[in-house]
């Protein structure tokens, strides 16, 4: 289901971006707009806080003059603000260097059929529908357990838009997307532990979102098991993230094998295309074309057809993530991935998470981790982390104030196992990961 | 020119709005029965250049314009926005705050100009500041500069921007202000890589609201390039980090990250009022050691955190966090002082018209002690002295917060030996200025590079403190 005439009204915008551009000197451009319309409710203390009402709207322009590019965005997508923002990109143009990597994408790389990926799933939901399921989400929360004290609420997003792309090699499309969520967080306090957590659903369709209730009992959950945690000993020992946070360690994978730090050589893994980085059994595949995913799209953020394929097989690193012009600096072609990657999956193991218990045996389940640390450089990686202690695959108390430590070139040859608890709720889809052994600073 | 005036004639005028429509908004919002009630215009206009590689790769430039509608009554908000300042758009979205508020008396408002406050940077508008030739040839000419300064230098990486900010800002009673905010800030980041082929970065950077002379006075964007390589040279030479609680010292300056993580979030009124955060209900109780004085100073001339007014329209002013050790109060939007019932002090930020406002640190420093900086240096026997920092992140509930070394040393019999890796540190807020044992004399403000992120909110900031001793605190090398 598509908004034809909208996208249509949309297209022209578009269309007149690029014939100004060319108008004013451009030998190439490339132009993009989106609007996006939501709503987002949230409830605290079972009564309504807030309602936000969301209309946004932006286009965005991209000159070449020769090998020189200059850019532009506004808000406004008036006939004036069409002219004065190509005439502002074409000024930047003039003044940049010649860069002879710039340009559009190869015409050949562009797509040219565009199957429907079942993305866009208006939820004409009332305010004061969204208001009720808010608080019965918060109210499902607070009622769990009588340690939650304090509650900082329920919200319900709903956002739906559209996306025209469009250049002067005669690529035109445009499409409609929808985005639904619903989250939760309490506080809990114990003695004098006081802990917060959250739990969120996120769909395309608001029909697969979690009930509220479901949404609400796990963020209370999460927060009483985190009551009257400490620290543990500074020590090396095993690591499981579970599957939420799982995807950071893929998406540091990712950073480093995408094209910019490659050619920047800001990456610890340089040259590492058909080198075996992680253990025989991992296997990671990009499927843009999942029908009613969150990462799904036909083309990439310049237009170039995204790939169903191989990253990592047996371990090995198959194909970088490029865009077009990281593709040119490093003597390649583009993956289809400017702006980024589209519904990763790790491949799952047999274990599930209670297994994956069971395999760590003694060491850290980590459940939450904090601040950047990561050295995309070198590889390097200290983040601040919460979690539980595990022995003999069953968990003894919770775990604060400590931090996690390694290399991640390490870490990836480390890998014990990555169970079957995917959590779909994201671009990257993992289990949990379980790494052999790092370092852990507590007291 | 008249600041309330020229914002006015930017944002209202060209979109065939004056004062009477404002008025006729602000009726038709205040026929319901509000506590706080706002209108906000914005257009901002952005531009950056950036280099890599020896050339002006890109540039771009942005303008976003629009207004927001809010409504708030006792706890709850109602709050719509539009990008075209029009006004059968504003009706609209004042139509659909208006759902959130219970039917009132009809009121009339009359509009009247604010505008009696200090200014703490001048109206200018930074992107006009410099020709556009003259930008490229400033980037091109410290690319060129740093690149001479080692042999190990790989790649030259710069960006330069530029933000130009006119609000307006109608409130319940009619009142009008304006805030004209020029920003502008430039990175350098520099990779150096070995004879043995190991590499490292080094980063610095600064910013004011200003306009691009900044950089130009006093040769201060060599000075970045200088800082940045060499950085990136003692991370070449860096051994792991140690892992475990130990003695830290922080120098002073943008360490002061500490602060806004460790406090000032935590402080902010919002978490307060509800009860959410580790320090709530605690004023007029210890959270630090007697050497510790912490405030939150939005008028500081020219930073990067200063704001004349924030987007409430209160002057901004500086706040006492806390003095001697003693928790003395928080940062307060509209909303959260009255349900507190205090005064607002000047922290209601947003990021734009299309987000809500919400309490948040403007600069937030601690202020100089007694201690010679080198004396601190000595009186640790074995420890870690942590030079620079990247980003940091907090959990206000359980208090936990971190924030990263990029640049740090063991201190080893009193004396700074050997670079270590960065590493990530973390503490317990209410507990870790309870462990300060010496405040130097050397009180340091960071060099406006800045920016706090919450609730998907971004706003710059600016940060400093003098030297540092924590007694004890968790590092997480990877050395044990």
């Amino acid at each position: 289901m598509q908004n034809h005439e909208e996208i249509n009204r949309l297209k022209n915008i578009v269309h007149d971006l690029l014939t100004e551009a060319t108008k004013q000197g451009a030998s190439a451009a490339e132009a993009g707009l989106n609007i996006d319309d939501g709503m987002s409710v949230s409830a605290r203390l079972g009564t309504v806080e807030t309602i936000e009402y969301h209309c946004s709207q932006g286009l965005g322009v991209t000159v070449y003059f020769g090998k020189r590019k200059g850019s532009a965005s506004s808000t406004d997508l008036s006939p004036d603000s069409i002219r004065e923002t190509v005439q502002a990109a074409c000024t930047i143009a003039r003044f940049a260097s010649i860069d002879e990597y710039a340009g559009l994408p190869d015409a050949e790389e562009l797509a040219t059929e565009f199957p429907d990926l079942d993305i866009y799933h208006p939820w004409n939901i009332e305010t004061t529908e969204a208001i009720s399921q808010a608080i019965a989400c918060e109210q499902a929360a607070r009622s769990y357990h009588p340690d939650i004290t304090n509650s900082e609420g329920a919200t319900l997003n709903s956002h739906q838009g559209i996306r025209v792309l469009g250049n002067t090699l005669n690529f035109i499309h445009g499409y409609s997307s929808s985005r639904h969520s619903m989250s939760c967080s309490v506080l809990g306090q114990r003695g004098e532990s006081m802990q917060r957590d959250y739990w969120y659903s996120v769909a395309r369709d608001a029909s697969q979102l979690d009930s509220p209730e479901a949404i609400g009992q796990k963020a209370a959950e999460r927060t009483i098991k985190r009551l009257n945690g400490r620290q543990i000993n500074t020590c090396q020992c095993p690591v499981l993230y579970s599957a939420e946070v799982a995807s950071g360690l893929i998406s540091a994978f990712i950073g480093a094998i995408s094209g910019g730090n490659l050619y920047r050589k800001t990456s610890f893994l340089l040259d590492s295309l058909g080198q075996q980085i992680f253990p025989d059994f991992v296997n990671i595949h990009e499927q843009p074309l999942l029908k009613n995913a969150l990462g799904s799209s036909v083309y990439d953020a310049e237009g170039v057809t995204t790939q169903t394929r191989h990253i990592v097989q047996q371990g090995v690193i198959q194909g970088y993530v490029l865009g077009s012009y990281s593709a040119r600096k490093l003597g390649m072609r583009s993956t289809g991935n400017a702006g980024g990657v589209h519904n990763l999956t790790i491949n799952p193991g047999v274990n599930d998470f209670s297994a994956m218990l069971k395999l760590l045996n003694t060491g850290l389940l980590v459940t939450e981790l904090m601040g950047q640390g990561v050295n995309s450089v070198t590889g390097d990686y200290s983040r601040g982390a919460a979690g539980f202690w595990v022995e003999n695959g069953i968990i003894q108390y919770p775990v604060e104030e400590i931090t996690i430590a390694g290399n991640l070139k390490n870490m990836f040859k480390q890998i014990v196992a990555i169970g079957n608890d995917i959590d779909y709720r994201g671009n990257i889809r993992t289990g949990s990961i379980l790494i052999e052994q790092m370092s852990i600073a507590g007291s | 020119m008249d600041t309330l005036l020229q914002v006015k004639q930017t944002l209202l005028a060209p979109n065939g709005l004056n004062e009477a429509h404002i008025e006729q908004l602000l009726h038709h919002l205040l026929s319901t029965d509000v506590d706080e009630a706002d209108l906000y215009f914005q257009s901002s206009h952005f531009e950056s250049w950036s280099m890599e590689g020896g050339i002006v790769k890109e540039g771009s430039h942005s303008i976003e314009q629009g207004a927001g509608v809010r409504a708030v009554s006792g706890e709850k908000t109602g709050f719509a926005y539009t990008d075209r300042i029009d006004m059968p758009l504003l009706l609209r979205a004042t139509d659909n705050v208006k759902a959130i508020t219970r039917q009132a008396q009809e009121r009339h408002i009359k509009i009247s100009d604010e505008g009696n406050w200090p200014r703490y940077y001048p109206s200018i508008n930074p992107l006009k500041s410099l020709a556009d030739q003259e930008k490229i040839d400033l980037l091109h000419r410290l690319d060129l500069e740093t690149r001479k300064l080692d042999p190990r230098i790989e790649d030259v990486m710069i960006s330069l921007v530029a933000a130009h900010d006119h609000v307006l800002i109608a409130n319940q009673q009619g009142k009008l202000s304006a805030d004209i905010r020029p920003l502008v800030r430039l990175n350098i980041t520099v990779v150096v890589v070995d004879a043995n082929g190991r590499r490292e970065r080094g980063s610095m950077g600064g910013g004011a609201r200003s306009d691009y002379h900044y950089f130009l006075a006093r040769n201060t964007a060599f000075d970045y390039g200088k800082e940045a390589v060499r950085q990136a040279l003692v991370n070449l030479e860096a051994e792991a980090a140690p892992a475990g609680t130990m003695t830290v010292v922080l120098g002073p300056g943008w360490p002061g990250i500490l602060l806004h993580e460790a406090i000032g979030h935590g402080l902010e009124g919002d978490f307060n009022r509800k009860g959410t955060s580790a320090f709530s209900s605690r004023v007029g109780e210890r959270v630090a050691s007697n050497l510790c004085t912490v405030v939150d100073d939005g008028t500081l001339s020219g930073r990067r955190g200063s704001l004349s007014i924030d987007d409430e329209g209160t002057p901004t002013q500086q706040t006492v966090l806390i003095e001697n050790g003693i928790l003395k109060g928080y940062l307060q939007d509209k909303l959260n002082a009255r349900l507190m019932g205090v005064a607002p002090s000047g922290n209601g930020r947003r990021e734009s018209y299309a987000h809500l406002p919400l309490p948040r640190m403007t600069n937030t420093y601690m202020l100089a002690g007694k201690d010679d900086p080198e004396e601190i240096v000595r009186s640790v026997k074995k420890g870690l002295y942590a030079k620079n920092f990247g980003g940091g992140q907090v959990d206000i509930t359980s208090g936990k917060f971190v924030f990263s070394a990029s640049e740090a040393y063991l201190i080893e019999n009193g004396r700074i030996t050997r670079p270590v890796k960065g590493a990530t540190l973390i503490g317990n807020g209410p507990e870790v200025l309870t462990k300060v044992t010496m405040v130097g004399n050397d009180l340091e403000l960071d060099s406006g590079v800045g920016t706090c992120g919450k609730d998907g909110q971004s706003v710059p900031v600016g940060v400093g403190q003098p030297t540092l001793k924590i007694e004890s605190i968790t590092v997480g090398g990877t050395q044990i």
